[in-house]
């Protein structure tokens, strides 16, 4: 463990270094936009943290089948992990989407599709560790955890895709889409570096946090042994 | 193949026999469902020109939330008395008893459905049959409710806090089935062509494949000891 600490330092480091840098750039390097001024500067984050956020969920059901498939504890911790962190940015993706909403759209919150389907992912999720709490045998949990969590990642596109028929207001600032929806803007060269930074920057962040969650849960079980082993 | 069908066809009988003889089951989800259309009357104040916009989302809120104590019960029964040991001792192929379980609550949602399309159409004086293509959408869309929640009440009845858990983990879960079973049963209440409506039966007949097709895959998962 002590070998992978020093890995862990170094990811650490790049990560603080590279959040620094995207948040240099999206504050001073980055222009205003013309129209929205300053409160577009949310996009960044706001996309990078949904990005986050559908890494942790994507992750935790690679780590659900593989769990399924070598039953290996490890696993677990990886998925429950993921979907934790998954959560809480997912979470930052619609408070950042309120706060640019509020002087664009005028309105704190809208039944737009991507709007109801991040919140109905975050009841999914919310789900996932509700279930979670209900179980305490813990390889059943993990079964039952992997097995909710292949689910959910099934639903939660079918809930995009049925909900996507209306017509949405949201703006698809990436790979075209309707230039008249309210709120929508196209990115200098200076913006989409920021952007692409604020990605990598936020990528970093969660694999950064994942591992330390994982590391975390490894330590919680070797207490737990040890706790069993002094009550001996 | 057939012993397969054998399995499953085990299973149902088995279940509807059970209830045949108690009728818990189906005479709880019915009351609670027209408990349901009850409320909504007050909530709602259902006259003439609310009901018809309204009148899906009503539909479906009841069978949803009747199937929830359906489809809680169903399994619970299972667990309580040990039947599901049994069943699993049993050797057939264990998406048998999936298939046989999820075939069961069908019939009972069906079966609820049936009683309460005429009482609704009786109480708020419109026929609810006038439009075949309803009842289409109602069997499909019970289809891929019950393969979703046979699936999660088997996960939630061997948990400590399963009498809260089912909707909990069922509702966002399901949601996909439920907007296009809404949008398509209200299509055709309101006769619209069925150019309009087919898009969302596509969905729902999508939908029951994908549900079912994942349900049947991770159900093992679900029953093992």
């Amino acid at each position: 463990m002590k070998a992978r600490s020093r890995v862990l330092l170094g990811l650490d480091v790049v990560t603080l270094l590279v959040m620094a840098a995207a948040t240099y750039m999206v504050f001073i390097y980055a222009p205003v936009e013309r129209t929205m001024g300053l409160v577009q500067k949310v996009f960044y984050f706001h996309v990078a943290a949904g990005w986050t956020g559908m890494l942790g969920f994507l992750a935790a059901v690679v780590a659900g089948i593989a769990y399924l498939a070598t039953r290996k504890s490890s696993w677990d911790l990886v998925g429950l992990g993921a979907i934790e962190i998954g959560l809480v940015f997912a979470l930052i993706n619609i408070i950042t989407g309120s706060i640019w909403a509020r002087p664009i759209w005028n309105t704190w919150w809208t039944w737009d599709p991507r709007l109801t389907t991040a919140t109905i992912m975050e009841l999914v999720y919310a789900a996932y560790l509700m279930l979670r709490q209900g179980i305490e045998d813990p390889e059943r949990r993990a079964r039952f955890g992997a097995v909710y969590a292949i689910v959910g990642f099934i639903s939660v596109p079918l809930t995009f895709f049925s909900i996507r028929i209306y017509r949405t207001i949201h703006p698809v600032v990436i790979g075209g889409g309707d230039p008249t929806v309210s709120g929508s803007f196209s990115m200098t060269p200076a913006m989409g570096a920021t952007f692409g930074v604020a990605l990598v920057a936020f990528s970093f962040l969660f694999a950064s946090l994942l591992w330390h969650r994982i590391r975390l849960g490894q330590l919680g079980a070797q207490v737990e042994q040890l706790k069993l082993k002094l009550m001996h | 193949m057939s012993a397969f069908l054998r399995a499953m066809g085990a299973v149902v009988w088995k279940d509807l026999a059970a209830e045949l003889r108690s009728r818990e089951l189906i005479s709880s989800m019915l009351v609670f469902a027209l408990l349901v259309i009850l409320i909504f009357n007050f909530a709602l104040e259902l006259d003439a020109s609310a009901r018809a916009n309204v009148t899906s989302g009503v539909l479906w809120v009841t069978f949803v939330f009747a199937g929830t104590l359906g489809l809680n019960r169903s399994l619970a029964i299972e667990k309580d008395r040990g039947c599901l040991d049994g069943l699993l001792l049993a050797p057939v192929d264990r998406t048998a008893i999936y298939f046989g379980k999820a075939a069961a609550n069908l019939v009972f949602i069906l079966v609820v459905a049936a009683i309460v399309l005429p009482v609704y159409s009786v109480l708020y004086n419109t026929n609810l049959f006038a439009q075949p293509g309803v009842l289409l959408v109602i069997l499909l869309g019970a289809e891929g409710y019950t393969a979703v929640g046979t699936l999660l009440a088997t996960m939630a009845v061997q948990t400590r806090t399963r009498d809260i858990l089912l909707p909990i983990l069922l509702f966002p879960v399901v949601i996909p089935v439920l907007v296009a079973a809404v949008k398509a049963t209200s299509g055709y209440l309101q006769a619209l062509p069925l150019d309009e409506i087919r898009p969302w039966l596509n969905l729902l007949v999508t939908y029951d494949l994908v549900f079912t097709a994942a349900a049947f895959m991770v159900f093992e998962y679900v029953v093992e000891e």
